[in-house]
């Protein structure tokens, strides 16, 4: 089945089987590997996209339920050679230790802050309860996203 | 690595045409809605459809409002616009508390309230609020639409009355003046299913209780409910001692299964518990306490 879905802005067609999971197409069929396949249950949000601006888990959408819509990945995440500030903060605060669970978390993150710009420390928490860490304990992570919440990209700030 | 089997995919744009779409491709075809419940089944090979017939772009399935004295839901309607809806938090928390500790985040925005219905797994928070509310189903089918009560939709665990090129099109939950509502679960951790739930209404009126409904998710409640529970407290006072008894009336008619989340004495011990801690801040939102 010919489906075609724009991927961080640029449009992609691909002949499909209807069963090939979302995340699968992201990684084999475009070869974009930063969107990471976990625990492939929907429990561990590794495979953590955007459909139409909304976080879902890649592992648990088909491919042609996301014909016609734009999915964004953590390769679109930093805009015009600038990282977002979500990533700047997973760097400042030393917000990974493996990596494998970090695209998800970002793209949580990032859809979290787009909904709350301030989130206490517990609404952090509940907004990646869905985002499984086996390095950090979470508390970096945490700390990562706040300080995204405390530094937003220039071009959020209100003038 | 877990790929469902192959499968037919066709997306319908309203409810006729998912109709027509369900009867061409036959017994075994399927209405997909979040996915959240059925592709992880057809994942696990549990579920092996020919079919799918995708309603997620069906706007006529999508919405919560208030229809004269009722709260219609369309079935399409996910789980996150249930948590953040004022109407229903207006008239019933319950939702929101329900919602709340239903899977997380990424989940909600996706999973929906008609498919957590018709997935009819034991444990489903939804399926406990609609049997405590005594709310009603509306299935529509190739010989026109029909009205079920929520307590007579699940016919066993992953069961519904729903019928092959049937589909679930709205939830409607009757408006109760003075209602207070509560939920309650304990889960082994964050978004896991409950290892048991209890959710209810209560309605004080004149210093004793004039209506009330219990539902209960993952203790073996027929019907998500307890009939004996309610009958228990229908009539009385709302004291700490006739909710005890309306709550060991409650944990007396489930009866759970042992599994990985915890043996039966401790389901119904929680059963019992939850019951209790629902009911007493029901009625203390009833009361306008």
């Amino acid at each position: 089945m010919q489906v075609t879905i724009t991927i961080n802005g640029v449009e992609q067609s691909r002949d499909v089987e209807p069963r090939m999971l979302l995340v699968h197409f992201i990684r084999d069929e475009l070869g974009m590997r930063g969107t990471h396949w976990g625990c492939d249950t929907s429990n561990c949000g590794a495979c953590t996209v955007t459909v139409d601006g909304d976080t879902v888990k890649s592992c648990t959408m088909l491919a042609v339920q996301a014909n016609g819509k734009a999915v964004g990945t953590v390769e679109g995440l930093a805009q015009g050679g600038e990282l977002d500030p979500v990533q700047k903060g997973f760097m400042e605060c030393h917000g990974l230790q493996c990596g494998y669970c970090t695209p998800g978390m970002m793209l949580q993150a990032r859809w979290m802050l787009d909904h709350n710009p301030h989130p206490t420390e517990e609404e952090i928490r509940e907004g990646i309860s869905g985002n499984i860490c086996r390095c950090t304990g979470y508390k970096n992570i945490v700390a990562a996203i706040q300080y995204a919440a405390e530094n937003p990209a220039t071009s959020e700030v209100p003038a | 690595m877990q790929t469902p089997a192959p499968v037919d995919y066709a997306k319908a744009t309203s409810i006729a045409d998912a109709l027509a779409k369900l009867q061409a491709h036959g017994e075994e075809a399927r209405v997909v809605a979040g996915g959240h419940s059925l592709l992880p089944m057809m994942k696990l090979r549990l579920a092996r459809p020919d079919a799918l017939i995708d309603i997620n772009d069906i706007p006529e399935l999508v919405g919560i409002k208030v229809v004269g004295s009722e709260i219609v839901v369309g079935a399409m309607t996910r789980h996150r616009e249930i948590l953040s809806s004022d109407i229903l938090s207006e008239h019933y928390p319950i939702f929101r508390e329900a919602e709340r500790v239903i899977a997380d985040p990424i989940v909600r925005n996706r999973g929906t309230i008609g498919g957590s219905m018709c997935q009819a797994d034991p444990a489903a928070d939804m399926s406990a609020v609609g049997s405590a509310l005594r709310g009603n189903a509306v299935v529509v089918g190739p010989s026109g639409t029909r009205t079920v009560p929520l307590r007579e939709f699940h016919q066993g665990p992953y069961e519904t009355v729903v019928q092959y090129g049937e589909i679930l099109t709205e939830l409607r939950y009757p408006i109760r003046p003075g209602a207070g509502s509560a939920y309650e679960k304990v889960e082994r951790r964050a978004g896991d299913w409950g290892v048991a739930t209890a959710g209810v209404f209560v309605v004080v009126s004149g210093g004793v209780v004039t209506d009330c409904g219990i539902g209960l998710a993952a203790v073996g409640a027929d019907h998500y409910c307890s009939p004996q529970g309610e009958a228990s407290l229908m009539g009385k006072e709302p004291t700490e001692d006739n909710l005890r008894a309306a709550a060991a009336a409650t944990a007396a008619s489930c009866s759970p299964n042992a599994d990985q989340r915890g043996p039966v004495d401790y389901k119904v011990h929680l059963a019992e518990e939850l019951t209790l801690r629902a009911l007493r801040r029901a009625v203390r939102s009833s009361q306008g306490a």
